[in-house]
């Protein structure tokens, strides 16, 4: 077998290994490990120190070097200076300081008064209860970022309101199971800077880029929800007085001021300093988490046991998404080494597509990817192998990885793995099935693909931003 | 053997739990970076160093106790159909072959690697500021240490699970706010029918 036949043998071991349920980030090491042995194998270096030993070595000294030249393969030190990599990652300091802030915001109540004040200030438009309930989920993902805890808290306040009003249930669990997921795509999001730690991309210009797409996907949410609204009222009827009462302005101007206005500025600050060139995404996150704990302090939501919980959950994402990427990297250093990529490349040249075709093919894969598994495996495990086919196909990385994002909602709302139903499925009251609310959610998956069309047919929409702030 | 899990558990714990509070203090050290610099314009040399040692030591240390707490993220829409007892049958031969020899490798190379450094006494490249880095070379093995005791535990964890058909959990105090609504939940649900 050549080099690259292993280093193909390597991959499809993998993703049968991936599939025995085993931690991921344990697996990539032990592959990268074992496959990086044989490639590094150098019999000399692994003997020398015993050929070196004299005659009047002890057996005892001869069974340890004779042992220790096993150790002798520079893997190990190649995996330990990925390792160090991983650590020294300037880029993924972000991480935690983000989930830290999104820990603490998901703590600090908010999410009722914000879902209060748009109840009231939407009451006059079309499906008003959908749509407040889509902007608090887009706004409160925006924040936290993390998508189980937008979906069941978001579940557990307007899924009855809605069920209450005599919403469709499953237009009604669509709504929210598509709102809470924004969370991974809208900036400041985590899997962005997973994508740019995991390709190089900067993740500043990943930020501008994928901010009017964002916005799309939301405006397509929400011209879905009113045109369904006015087209078949009886599936969003106009709340009554008594679901939702009619307030004064001047009192509605309060509630938006004290529950809107502080989330939204806070995104702002921490995303406008982003972008503007103030700060790095690390100091930005920072900012962010302290803000946040001021917010939650205000709000007075700060208990000792909400931050205790907030400290050690944010350690404990960390630490998963930070271990995938040692394992990752071992991985992938020994994969190309051996030539895999290169042989991936020649076969994808040789099917001989134009870059629409790679496209497709690419996000089709991706897709189907997020059928099983999660967004932080694909985009730290697979994304880098689509990544040196992008160059044959002069297509920039940094459009890939905004289509990845938008796709990559679909993997919390496709089965088998979908973990937004499946949240929204544990809280919801028993009525509701689980087919119920996959039917609910089809019509915003068309959306994500929708969107993704628009992105393909109008680039500008994602590299406007970004050439405007830095420059093409 | 159990109280062997629970030491193990306990330890992780105990440094993953203490090693957390970083998350706070790199909060402030970042945020005083940007305060200094926008309002006493007098930069920190060192606030770059800081930020990515604490992010290093953050999440080397707290694998250990992510490991404990089931953490790691598993391509498990499989084998969460599987019963107790295949899964840990399944878990003890990964954890012979795929864990403990890279956890090994960990340990050793780092202790390798981070002896080097050690003895001229590393600081960082990436400011004038010298930040010494010999110290977080040696997290690698320390998390390493904390990682082949707890894969231990994790061992003993599937053998009960092979002989007795349930998983042990650890002691949890901290839940995501999706699996403790969820929690609440079904329990509200299970008062409704009894």
């Amino acid at each position: 077998m050549t080099d690259p036949q292993i280093a193909l043998m390597m991959l499809g071991l993998f993703i049968i290994f991936v599939f025995l349920g085993f931690p991921i980030a344990f697996t990539l090491m032990a592959m990268g490990i074992g496959f990086g042995y044989y490639a590094y194998f150098d019999a000399r270096r692994m003997w020398r120190g015993f050929d070196r030993l004299d005659e009047t070595a002890g057996q005892w000294e001869q069974w340890s070097t004779w042992f220790e030249g096993f150790y002798n393969n520079r893997i190990f030190d190649l995996f330990v200076n990925q390792t160090f990599t991983v650590m020294s990652n300037e880029v993924l300091t972000a991480v935690p300081l983000f989930l830290f802030m999104g820990y603490i915001v998901e703590r600090s109540n908010i999410v009722d008064r914000l879902f209060t004040t748009l109840n009231v200030a939407s009451k006059n438009i079309p499906g008003s209860m959908g749509v407040a309930a889509l902007i608090t989920c887009a706004l409160f993902a925006t924040a936290t970022g993390i998508v189980g805890a937008v979906v069941t808290l978001m579940g557990l306040l307007a899924l009855p309101a809605m069920l209450k009003a005599r919403y469709d249930p499953s237009f009604a669990a669509g709504i929210i199971c598509a709102g809470g997921t924004l969370g991974i795509l809208i900036p400041p999001s985590i899997m962005l800077i997973v994508y740019a730690a995991a390709t190089n991309v900067s993740i500043v210009r990943l930020y501008a880029a994928a901010l009017l797409p964002g916005f799309t996907l939301v405006g397509l949410y929400l011209v879905y929800i009113i045109g369904r609204s006015i087209l078949q009222p009886s599936s969003a009827p106009r709340p009554t007085d008594d679901e939702v009462p009619d307030v004064p302005m001047g009192k509605l101007i309060l509630m938006i001021v004290t529950s809107f206005v502080p989330l939204a500025f806070l995104i702002f600050a921490v995303l406008g300093s982003i972008l503007f060139g103030l700060a790095t995404p690390t100091e930005a996150a920072s900012i962010g988490a302290l803000g946040g704990i001021f917010l939650a302090f205000t709000y007075r939501a700060m208990t000792w046991q909400r931050m205790r919980e907030s400290v050690y959950l944010t350690l404990r994402t960390t630490a998963m998404v930070s271990w995938l990427f040692v394992g990752s990297y071992t991985f992938s250093a020994v994969f190309s080494y051996l030539g895999g990529e290169h042989v991936i490349s020649e076969f994808v040249q040789s099917l001989d597509l134009t870059p629409i075709q790679f496209l497709i093919l690419a996000q089709l894969i991706i897709f189907l990817l997020g059928w099983p598994l999660e967004w932080s495996e694909i985009i730290i495990i697979f994304v880098p192998i689509f990544l040196p086919l992008l160059a044959v196909f002069d297509i920039d990385p940094l459009f890939f990885g905004i289509l990845v994002a938008l796709n990559l909602q679909t993997s919390f709302l496709t089965p088998p793995m979908a973990m937004s139903a499946y949240y929204l499925k544990g809280i919801a009251p028993p009525e509701l099935r689980l087919t119920q609310i996959f039917a609910g959610v089809m019509p915003f998956l068309f959306c994500v693909i929708l969107s993704m069309v628009l992105m393909y047919v109008f680039p500008s929409i994602v590299f406007y931003l970004p050439e405007l702030f830095y420059g093409p | 053997m159990i109280s062997f899990i629970r030491f193990a558990d306990n330890l992780s714990a105990w440094f993953g739990k203490s090693f957390a509070w970083l998350i706070l203090l790199m909060s402030l050290g970042t945020g005083y970076e940007v305060f200094v610099r926008y309002v006493m314009n007098n930069p920190t040399a060192w606030a770059l160093d800081v930020s990515f040692i604490m992010y290093g030591t953050l999440f080397m240390m707290g694998g250990a106790y992510t490991l404990s707490r089931g953490g790691h993220v598993r391509g498990d829409f499989l084998y969460r159909l599987l019963q107790p007892k295949t899964q840990g049958k399944i878990d003890l031969v990964l954890y012979l072959i795929f864990f403990f020899p890279g956890v090994t490798a960990l340990i050793l190379s780092g202790w390798k690697y981070a002896a080097r450094s050690w003895q001229y006494g590393e600081v960082s490249v990436n400011s004038p500021a010298g930040v010494p880095i010999y110290q977080f070379k040696a997290v690698i093995v320390a998390a390493g240490i904390l990682l082949f005791i707890q894969g231990i535990a994790q061992v003993c964890r599937c053998i009960i699970a092979i002989r007795d058909n349930y998983w042990l959990e650890a002691d949890e105090d901290v839940f995501e706010t999706e699996d403790l609504l969820m929690q609440e939940a079904n329990k509200a649900e299970k008062d409704h029918i009894t």
